[in-house]
């Protein structure tokens, strides 16, 4: 066969292909989106399934969003730990986003420390107690890990969590989202010490031995749980002066409250 | 001469015979893909730690090399001898998107397990392989069968691993707990769950054990077929 004709073979072959999958794609998008979002909305639910009171994966597309609608809020905080105002938002995303629920949280944990924000979940009870998530990210052995923590009202002690990870080894560092008996030793850990200073979280091997603050290893995980340590650390800390701020509100409504108790007196 | 071959070759498009039922058959035992032919070990150990990615992965599997052999057989007298290769490359390459994007949109949790190992039945041998030695010698249906046969020959390995290995590394089947002492059956019960004794060995989990659980069906198979042992 000369040239011409497998020249011709070739484009008229990938015409159609190209064309086929182009129109797939395009055809198949939306139902990937919603996939996609309802994916992540799970994963953020995973951190508050004990207070839900429901099993996170039996959920369906349908309920994961009625929950958000009606139970969930979302606000940004900018790594100074100030709620970030809508304008603000669209002008730090480029207009890519215009409120707090339409930032791409994965894409801002890429960015320079200054310019990123983060999300702050706010978990509404059927009890009426407020659960706050935080997001943090970090890395693992292989690629990108992160996760979503809950704290008590009180913001100190950590009520629920979820783990999830890009490519970890199964059996091995992806425990960290599969194995429950390992992350649900988070539930109950402080992540501040009695002076009320941010104190974060140390995985440890071979025992733990200060059980506010220590939570027990994978074994040959050394490296993905070593990255969760880090990624608790550094991230957690982005939320602590917003964090500070809530105590010493906190404190002074005690304050007062005292005052007005002696006066009353 | 050829003339005879002409006529004798005369037959319905769509037949079932012997020989279209042995296209079926041969590559679940004799000839299979994965434990006689010893190709495509790479996905076999990856994806065989969960049933149910298992499975979903040998239905993939299954539905490229039937179509791949089909669309190669029905052009492979307008396939240019110099691109045979990229030619079907290009094919194997757009079955294998089209899996995805309707796997993506329609079990968006699996294709997040399998991430990459759908992508990669491109590089799977056992494709290229039915392509190059069945379908560019063929006829369409047949060649439809011979991939349809040696995929799921593929697929009926993977799921006796993946059974295997879900079962003794988490002591699960689908997710579901019914081994060892959180057998869910048996929680909240006073019951005394299956094998309660047994605690979840979780080296079955990691790539080597697929080797070993592999390693042990071609040793059972072979003892079986003695005329497999010099096959290769």
């Amino acid at each position: 066969m000369g040239n011409s004709s497998v020249i011709k073979f070739t484009l008229i072959m990938t015409v159609i292909v190209a064309f086929v999958l182009a129109l797939l794609v395009s055809g198949l998008k939306p139902i990937h989106n919603v996939n996609e979002s309802v994916y992540n909305k799970k994963g953020i639910l995973s951190a508050v399934s004990e207070q839900l009171g429901k099993d996170v994966n039996a959920l369906s597309n349908q309920e994961v969003q009625d929950i958000f609608a009606n139970q969930i809020t979302v606000q940004a905080l900018n790594t100074e730990g100030k709620i970030v105002s809508d304008d603000e938002i669209s002008s730090m995303t480029n207009g890519l986003a215009k409120t707090a629920a339409d930032v791409d949280f994965a894409l801002e944990a890429k960015k320079p420390e200054g310019e990123r924000l983060l999300p702050l979940y706010t978990f509404k009870a059927k009890d009426g107690k407020d659960y706050n998530i935080m997001y943090v990210r970090g890395k693992g052995l292989w690629d990108e890990i992160w996760g979503y923590i809950t704290l008590q009202p009180d913001w100190k002690t950590i009520a629920g969590e979820a783990f999830d990870h890009k490519g970890e080894t199964p059996g091995l560092g992806a425990e960290i989202k599969d194995n429950k008996a390992w992350f649900s030793q988070f539930t109950g850990r402080k992540l501040y010490n009695e002076k009320g200073d941010f104190q974060s979280l140390e995985i440890v091997k071979g025992g733990v031995k200060q059980p506010d603050y220590q939570v027990d290893a994978i074994s040959g995980a050394t490296i993905t749980g070593k990255g969760v340590q880090e990624m608790l650390q550094r991230g957690l800390k982005y939320y602590d002066p917003y964090i500070k701020s809530k105590f010493s509100n906190q404190m002074e409504s005690d304050t007062v409250h005292q005052m007005m108790n002696d006066t009353i007196k | 001469m050829a003339d005879i071959i002409e006529i004798t070759e005369k037959e319905p498009a769509i037949a079932f015979g012997k020989e279209e039922k042995k296209l079926l058959t041969d590559p679940i035992n004799e000839n299979n893909p994965i434990t006689v032919q010893v190709l495509g070990v790479c996905s076999a150990l990856a994806v065989t730690t969960l049933l149910n990615k298992a499975i979903v992965m040998g239905i993939a599997v299954m539905l490229v090399t039937a179509f791949s052999n089909l669309f190669t057989s029905l052009l492979r007298n307008y396939i240019p001898k110099q691109i045979r290769m990229i030619v079907q490359l290009v094919i194997i390459a757009f079955l294998v998107t089209v899996v995805e994007l309707f796997l993506k949109a329609y079990n968006y949790p699996i294709w997040k397990e399998l991430s990459v190992f759908i992508g990669l039945i491109i590089t799977n041998c056992i494709v290229m392989g039915r392509l190059e030695a069945f379908a560019m010698a063929n006829k369409p249906w047949r060649s439809f069968l011979d991939g349809l046969g040696n995929g799921f020959g593929y697929a009926v390995i993977l799921v006796i691993v993946a059974f295997i290995r879900e079962l003794f590394g988490k002591g699960s089947l689908f997710n579901y707990k019914i081994i060892g002492p959180t057998a869910e059956y048996a929680l909240n019960t006073s019951q005394i769950g299956w094998l309660h004794w047994y605690v979840p060995n979780n080296l079955m989990i990691l790539a080597p054990a697929a080797m070993f659980v592999l390693g042990v069906l071609i040793w059972l198979q072979r003892t079986k077929y003695k005329k497999l042992v010099d096959i290769s």
